[in-house]
């Protein structure tokens, strides 16, 4: 039978450079279009679109400094009183995933006295089960990616034994597949984006010992097609998302360089918007934050002088992650 | 994002604002503070919706006519997850029948199969009920039209665990197999059937190695395949290099003139796997494994060349340690 290779193939006429003033724009300008019909379809994710654009902005060195305030007074107001998780716009329901991003920007803010951070640990340890895992909300449900933002919370907040980390720990273990990977949760399919959450739990609380680093990292690189991209999982199409998450669980892993990091820039240089700016998931489709900033992160982690170090772990420019004195754990030879 | 078509309601085409069982509340605009971040221009249909959901809310009105808005506002958008998490308090509140709730969300889901959200209702509605009899038909409808939904996938693997629906399971992923060989989804939900059932005996080492080798043999560059091989044979006593059926099998594959880079990997494991524990078999050795490494680095898998040269430093360090201690 022939071989078939999900992937894409790249124009001759491709961008040779990261467009960043374009891509500042973009992110600035994004909602505020005149037709914003996208903010009131997005408020379910406006905490985490915040953390996106914003990120993206610092480690292109144009985070606007004096938005400080007013986006610290937004973020308050996302959070619950009562449990202390904060939501994703105003009057949602708090969830584990928007409380993260919250902390996040204001961690990039210098800002976190902000909110009601006892409130946010109480919430975060609210989340936890018996197993280790953690649930998203009070509703249940229960996912690798959630035990990522738990403990990523709270190690920015330096709270990490507010909750049950040999727990959690074991609970993430128990998610380890045949291949290497992990999923979202035991016997589930290994999937890159939560490879990185969970790889980047396991450098958080110092257990990178659970991982099977090699034949991981392998598996990590068998992700690169012959476009240069990077997918999710075998025979899926590439996305630049998937430049981040296995990118940043390679450096994790001290593997970076098992990739052709090369052909990998070439695809992600591809994937931007040379009109609006922005970076679309692969080449030619519509641009958004999400994928703006993971190409940018992952520009950074290739080496590119002009963006900011960043901090593979948290996704967090590197100055911050000094700043707060963290230093999770990573795997060098 | 989300597609704003009304098939489920002709009442969706009137404005919340013009229905007279509406009048006695008011609409409560989105606040973003005084100074909003950004500003907002939403279409109509969905700014009335919303400003009265957001009223509603407020005031957490347990009715008739507020379920009915939470249907609009999550078919307006289905990814909020404040809408559901009402929904399922008006749901209980008012003590409706559930399974009118499971038609409606498989509905929502055949829409909206990426989103995590209705995913969830779905699974919460299921456990209320204690009721997973249409969870399997559901799942396999989602899969006809996209084989590796991981949502789909995660809500088939939680209802086969909870409510014990093993059986006929390893024959519908024989199916999925025989549709699509590469289907990574279905080559794990194999080990998690196989996994929860009988375990990994002998016997059933046996015939999945057969069921597997088979499969390569129809498409030998199959990443999922060769992994499900690897993964299977962690379980057994004989390791990588010494399964004689997979052996024998790699090497004709290889005599054959086939150069699949997974088989290539294989074979240079195998000699890494002797290397280390000191197997006896003369077709594994340290210089055979250099060799293909040379041979993926150059030919077969150049992408990945800095893997397979950092192999080659390990096979070097390995032996030079091995040297170091028979000298000693």
């Amino acid at each position: 039978m022939a071989t078939v290779i999900k992937d894409i193939e790249i124009q001759p006429n491709i961008p040779i450079s990261v467009l960043f003033e374009k891509h500042a724009n973009f992110i600035k300008e994004y909602g505020q279009k005149e037709n914003s019909y996208e903010y009131g379809m997005t408020d379910y994710l406006r905490v985490s679109g915040m953390f996106w654009g914003l990120t993206a902005l610092e480690l292109m060195n144009t985070l606007p400094k004096q938005s400080k305030g007013e986006i610290a007074e937004y973020i308050k107001n996302c959070q619950d009183p009562e449990s202390g998780g904060i939501s994703a716009c105003l009057q949602h329901d708090p969830h584990i995933l928007h409380t993260l991003s919250a902390v996040q920007i204001l961690c990039i803010y210098d800002n976190l006295n902000a909110i009601d951070l006892d409130g946010v640990v109480r919430y975060i340890a609210s989340l936890q089960l018996s197993d280790g895992s953690f649930m998203g909300d009070k509703w249940g449900e229960v996912d690798t990616r959630f035990s990522f933002c738990a403990v990523a919370t709270l190690a920015l907040l330096n709270k990490l034994n507010a909750i049950d980390v040999n727990q959690a720990v074991e609970f993430v273990a128990s998610c380890k597949n045949f291949d290497g990977g992990f999923g979202s949760r035991p016997l589930s399919e290994s999937h890159a984006g939560l490879i990185y959450c969970c790889v980047g739990f396991l450098s958080i609380t110092n257990r990178l010992d659970v991982v099977d680093r090699d034949t991981l990292a392998w598996w990590l690189c068998e992700r690169q097609l012959p476009s240069g991209g990077l997918n999710g999982r075998p025979e899926k199409l590439p996305d630049v998302c998937y430049s981040w998450w296995v990118l940043s669980s390679l450096s994790i892993l001290g593997r970076l360089h098992w990739i052709d990091a090369e052909a990998l820039k070439k695809f992600i240089l591809a994937c931007q918007d040379t009109e609006t700016g922005g970076f679309a998931d692969r080449p030619g489709d519509v641009a958004d934050p999400f994928h703006t900033l993971f190409g940018i992160a992952a520009m950074s982690l290739l080496g590119h002088e002009s963006v900011q170090k960043v901090n593979p772990t948290f996704c967090m420019p590197q100055h911050v992650i000094d700043r707060l004195q963290l230093k999770p754990q990573m795997m060098i030879d | 994002m989300s597609d704003c078509s009304s098939d489920e309601n002709e009442n969706d085409t009137i404005l919340y604002r013009d229905r007279p069982e509406w009048k006695d509340v008011t609409p409560l605009k989105q606040d973003d503070g005084d100074e909003p971040v950004v500003a907002i221009d939403y279409t109509e249909a969905f700014e009335d919706c919303y400003d009265y959901f957001r009223a509603i809310l407020k005031k957490k009105e347990i009715s008739e006519r507020a379920l009915e808005l939470t249907k609009t506002a999550a078919q307006l958008n289905s990814a909020n997850y404040t809408v559901w998490q009402y929904r399922r308090e008006i749901l209980k509140g008012l003590g409706k029948d559930l399974n009118e709730e499971l038609d409606y969300i498989q509905k929502v889901i055949l829409k909206h199969s990426k989103n995590y959200q209705v995913w969830h209702h779905r699974r919460i509605i299921v456990e209320w009920l204690q009721d997973a009899s249409k969870e399997k038909y559901l799942t396999e409808t989602v899969l006809a039209k996209d084989a590796k939904n991981y949502h789909a996938w995660q809500h088939r693997q939680w209802v086969i665990r909870t409510f014990k629906l093993f059986d006929g399971e390893l024959e519908y992923v024989d199916t999925l197999i025989s549709d699509d060989v590469r289907n990574n989804s279905a080559w794990n939900q194999r080990y998690f059937v196989i996994n929860n059932t009988t375990g990994f005996t002998d016997e059933v080492l046996d015939r999945e190695i057969d069921y597997t080798l088979n499969h390569i043999k129809t498409v030998t560059e199959n990443e999922s395949a060769w992994n499900y091989l690897r993964g299977l044979l962690l379980h057994g006593k004989e390791g990588l290099s010494n399964n004689k059926k997979v052996t024998d099998f790699c090497e004709e594959l290889y005599k054959s003139g086939n150069r699949s880079p997974f088989s290539l990997a294989v074979i240079v494991d195998m000699c890494f796997e002797q290397l280390n524990e000191g197997g006896g078999d003369s077709r594994y050795t340290p210089q055979r494994a250099k060799e293909l490494c040379e041979e993926l680095i150059n030919k077969y898998d150049i992408i990945r060349a800095n893997y397979w040269k950092h192999m080659i430093e390990m096979i070097d360090k390995t032996m030079k340690d091995e040297n170091i201690e028979s000298s000693n």
